[in-house]
């Protein structure tokens, strides 16, 4: 029932809004306010009760859904500990992007409604259990980002917005084929069936298959070289879409891989695990030097994003238990810290309305609370210990070290450039001297600005010193997973 | 006479159809409520419908010649609620037209009626009448505009439809001539009999009768008519040609080969040669409308790829027993699916092409901006038409892949996916121009409310059906239950 609540309350406060009549539509932010609070509310209450000894997918609703021959699809949802963290994330940073778009008045009704449909969708991917439904979700996130993207967006938004859509598109429609062999050949869209059925006569090689499903959340993650839409359109979205993009749909990929690809198809995922490693590290060393370049500070966050989902990778090519719950960790963490960054670039953006590196400088003398935020999310970034970042960084290191150290001894070379590209931007952005063209700018001053970024730092520093707390839910589920790998 | 209220949803439409011309005859000032007249008539037909479902009293009557089971039902739903939609989005064109009114709700009205009595058909001559009877006002229809393009469609319309008729004809003759009987039950019996002393023969018929389903399905190879007459035929006529010809040959195609024609030793040829028309049907119809300009002419070959698609589900004849009419089902899905999801298509287009006096997709840009409504619900019923969920051309493509992979036909399956890949072309392509184009002006309008109406009834019924597909698919499983053996 709970999750169900997550899946519906945005899409039903999603009606609300757009039925709401034009002279009160400046309400529309207080309607997905209280929303977004209450599925995150719901969410940590639902991470509380999650019991951490049982195995097997918790809080789960089974209904039959569409009967075809002898298959049947089912509406099937429930949580483990690699999904529960992630919906936690997702309404978290529902409710920061909610926050962050309080000052949103061109046409705030459609805009929020959007929001809320795109949290509405990334948690029924995260919680399906049913294939199709879970494809059905994963195609539904695109309606709500292409309009956040294409209407509320800057730049060439309307061209960015169809390059998102259309690499996707063109992703899923191969998962799509992945998924109907998988299910035509076990008779059963059900993925817990699923993961215990054996594919003996598939309609295409397994290995195609696996390969398939990879490339529809590659593009997602993004890995390179599918990774072009994303410094696109994380410069294009507005700030809120910025936050989500980066936070919480970067990580459909990720988690895709985990659920789909490893758990179905174990025997494939061991031959092709190091090639999964060599990617990732690949992704990190070339999104790490493409970063360098960039003179665009949302560009040059989002490159980093690549560089940073690279070790996700890196860590599942380990398959182990140690890898595989780094990855997770690193989704997590990623998505705070990045959201926050997102979140500082944005509020500067706001305010100097370009985000032009060369045209920046001293900002830390106008903007103190802006600078002190964006230092402290660049700082987690490049991995500072006792922040959220450190942690993931490590285990993900530890997990593959001893199955892939020529991976690992590359992957670390690209945290160093992490170190020197946002030290770089940090000093060239938010110090130097003192640009009097923003003088009359005014510093972070709204309670919703505070707010959010105090509560994502809050748990960027959580995550970092008690990493346990999320560890404990993540691990047994990786571990029971690491067990099947190994057979 | 005894089984007359039977025929009550057919005969209610018919009689509509003299009211409405009576009434317009009478009231010469009244134009406006001639419509409503029709759309009152159609009411009747489906209460009627369901009356006879809430009793559950199947039968046959006149000798067994029609029958009230649950597949005359399922079309005759079908059909009222197509032929609903095309007076809704009939009104703005017919009321500006201004001439013949009256006759032309009456055509409209007596096609139905055909179609109805057609679903429930279990006669060769009860079902050559009907066809007939549902044909003739098409013609006419076709040839209803002012200009000489209609005259053309309709002439053409005509012949080509003359000519499906005598082969259609002639193999009804050839099979009565081999087995003794018109009636359908009648003629399976005296071929699992002895039909195979005559094997040759009964190919014959079979062929020939494909032909002539084959002109009405607008399959290739006789689909040379269509692009023509939907291009030519007023919009609003040229939606209820691709919907409701096309439906009726399908309805009484799956009935005649699954009830007369479905002896063991026969099922194979006609699905081999069913299977290989769906093939050529889709590939050529999708490789054609790539490069139309005209949207009329583009949804006129993407209807005969689309009818391959159906055809898929002819071809789907799994040997197992109890899944031997899976692919019956898949068609009468798809045949549901992909009336409500044409028309729909065709409300916008009957919309915008009156607005922008315009057929050509270039001139479609930007009509995002011009007109959310019926961009928004075009765009949606072009996915649909490709095979995106969340809609129900999703679940009907599914359902009919899924029924031909059970018969071993996994070539077609292939073909078919990557046909659905090339349709995404053109389809998308529409949305692309729509959502991303510039418009040519910037005035926005509104949609006149019985177009709003149509659009929305169609629109909506895609998405919930692409959501909750289950009612659908058990109505299409439970109607085909009557081929089970």
């Amino acid at each position: 029932m709970e999750l169900s609540i997550l899946i519906f309350l945005p899409a039903i406060a999603a009606a609300v809004i757009l039925l709401l009549p034009q002279r009160l539509e400046q309400n529309a932010k207080w309607v997905a306010l209280v929303t977004a609070a209450a599925m995150f509310a719901l969410s940590v209450q639902l991470f509380f009760r999650f019991d951490t000894g049982a195995s097997g997918y918790q809080f789960v609703e089974r209904r039959s859904w569409v009967d075809i021959g002898a298959f049947n699809l089912q509406y099937f949802v429930g949580v483990d500990g690699l999904s529960l963290p992630l919906v936690v994330l997702t309404t978290c940073l529902t409710l920061a992007s909610v926050l962050v778009s309080f000052s949103v008045t061109h046409r705030p009704r459609a805009y929020f409604a959007c929001l809320l449909i795109l949290a509405s969708s990334v948690v029924g991917v995260f919680v399906s259990l049913d294939l199709m439904l879970f494809f059905l979700f994963w195609e539904l996130e695109l309606f709500p980002m292409y309009l956040l993207i294409s209407i509320w967006g800057s730049g060439r938004k309307e061209y960015s917005a169809t390059k998102f859509v259309l690499y996707t598109i063109a992703g899923s429609a191969f998962m799509l084929i992945g998924i109907l062999v998988l299910a035509f050949d076990a008779r059963t869209f059900d993925i817990e069936q699923l993961a215990a059925a054996e594919f003996r006569d598939t309609l295409l090689p397994l290995g195609w298959v696996f390969f398939f499903l990879f490339i529809g959340f590659a593009v997602k993650l993004p890995i390179v070289p599918l990774h072009t839409w994303l410094p696109d359109a994380h410069s294009d979205a507005p700030t809120a879409v910025s936050v989500m993009l980066a936070g919480v749909l970067l990580k459909m990929g990720g988690y895709g891989i985990i659920r789909l690809c490893v758990t179905l198809m174990p025997e494939v995922a061991h031959d092709w695990d190091a090639w999964m490693a060599g990617v990732g590290a690949f992704s990190v060393l070339y999104g790490g030097f493409i970063t360098l370049r960039q003179t665009d500070v949302k560009r040059l966050i989002a490159y980093s994003s690549v560089s940073h989902m690279g070790l996700v990778l890196l860590g599942i090519g380990a398959l182990g238990s140690t890898g595989l719950t780094g990855a997770t960790y690193q989704m997590l963490a990623h998505g705070l810290i990045t959201g926050l960054m997102f979140v500082m670039i944005g509020l500067m953006y706001e305010r100097t309305h370009t985000r032009d590196i060369a045209r920046l400088g001293g900002l830390a003398r106008q903007m103190p609370l802006i600078a002190t935020g964006m230092v402290f999310a660049g700082m987690a970034s490049l991995g500072l210990p006792a922040l959220a970042g450190f942690i993931a960084e490590v285990t993900v290191f530890l997990g593959t070290f001893q199955r892939f150290e020529w991976a690992v001894i590359a992957s670390i070379f690209g945290v160093v450039l992490s170190a020197g590209y946002i030290l770089w931007m940090l000093q060239r952005v938010m110090f130097g001297p003192v640009r009097h063209e923003w003088d009359e700018l005014h510093d972070q001053r709204h309670w919703w600005e505070h707010t959010v970024v105090a509560g994502l730092a809050a748990l960027v520093i959580l995550l970092g010193v008690y990493p346990s707390l999320i560890m404990n839910v993540i691990e047994p589920a990786m571990t029971t997973l690491a067990e099947r790998l190994q057979v | 006479m005894n089984g007359i209220d039977v025929l009550g949803p057919q005969l209610s439409v018919l009689v509509a159809a003299g009211v409405v011309l009576v009434a317009d005859a009478l009231f010469p000032g009244q134009r406006r409520i001639l419509p409503f007249l029709a759309l009152a008539g159609l009411l009747t037909a489906a209460l009627w419908t369901t009356s006879w479902v809430g009793r559950g009293d199947y039968q046959t009557v006149f000798h067994g010649t029609i029958a009230l089971d649950r597949y005359a039902v399922f079309f005759q739903y079908v059909f009222a609620g197509v032929t609903a939609t095309v007076i809704f989005a009939s009104i703005d064109w017919v009321s500006r037209e201004g001439r013949r009114q009256g006759e032309y709700y009456a055509l409209v009205l007596t096609v139905c009626g055909g179609l109805m009595f057609l679903a429930g058909a279990r006669d060769l001559i009860t079902i050559f009448i009907a066809l007939e009877l549902s044909s003739i006002p098409q013609y006419i229809l076709a040839g209803w505009g002012k200009d000489s393009k209609s005259s053309e469609a309709g002439l053409k319309y005509l012949l080509l439809g003359a000519i499906a008729s005598s082969l259609l004809l002639y193999g009804m003759a050839l099979l009565y001539g081999v087995t003794g009987t018109t009636l359908l039950s009648g003629i399976a019996d005296a071929i699992a009999a002895d039909g195979e002393s005559y094997r040759g023969l009964l190919i014959v018929a079979m062929t020939l009768l494909i032909a002539g389903f084959g002109f009405k399905m607008a399959v290739v190879p006789f689909q040379m008519w269509v692009p023509d007459v939907y291009q030519g035929a007023p919009t609003p006529v040229a939606a209820f040609l691709s919907v409701g010809s096309k439906a009726a040959a399908f309805a009484v195609a799956t009935r005649v080969f699954f009830e007369a024609l479905g002896a063991d030793f026969l099922r194979d040829d006609w699905s081999m040669i069913f299977a290989v028309i769906a093939a050529v049907s889709m590939t050529l119809g999708n490789l054609m409308a790539i490069v139309q300009s005209d949207i009329k002419r583009m949804l006129g070959y993407s209807s005969i790829a689309q009818a391959g698609n159906f055809l898929v589900g002819l071809a789907a004849i799994s040997v197992a027993g109890e899944e031997f009419t899976l692919g019956a089902s898949g068609v009468l899905l798809f045949v549901a699916a992909y009336a409500f999801t044409n028309l729909g298509a065709f409300v916008a287009v009957i919309a915008i092409s009156q607005r922008i006096n315009s057929d050509r997709i270039a001139d479609y840009a930007g009509m995002w901006k011009v007109s959310p409504f019926l961009a928004l619900g075009l765009a949606f019923c072009l996915v649909s038409l490709t095979g995106i969920p969340p809609t129900v051309g999703f679940w009907a493509k599914l359902y009919i892949f899924n029924a031909a992979v059970r018969a071993d036909l996994v070539w077609l399956v292939i073909i078919g996916v990557l046909n659905s890949v090339i349709s995404a072309y053109y389809y998308l392509g529409v949305v692309r121009v729509m959502f991303l184009g510039e418009p040519g002006t910037e005035q926005r309008f509104r949609a006149s409310p019985s177009i709003a109406v149509a659009m929305a009834a169609t629109a909506l019924g895609v998405l919930v059906f692409g959501i909750v597909p289950m009612p659908l698919m058990s109505a299409a499983r439970d109607a085909v239950e009557i081929f089970a053996r």
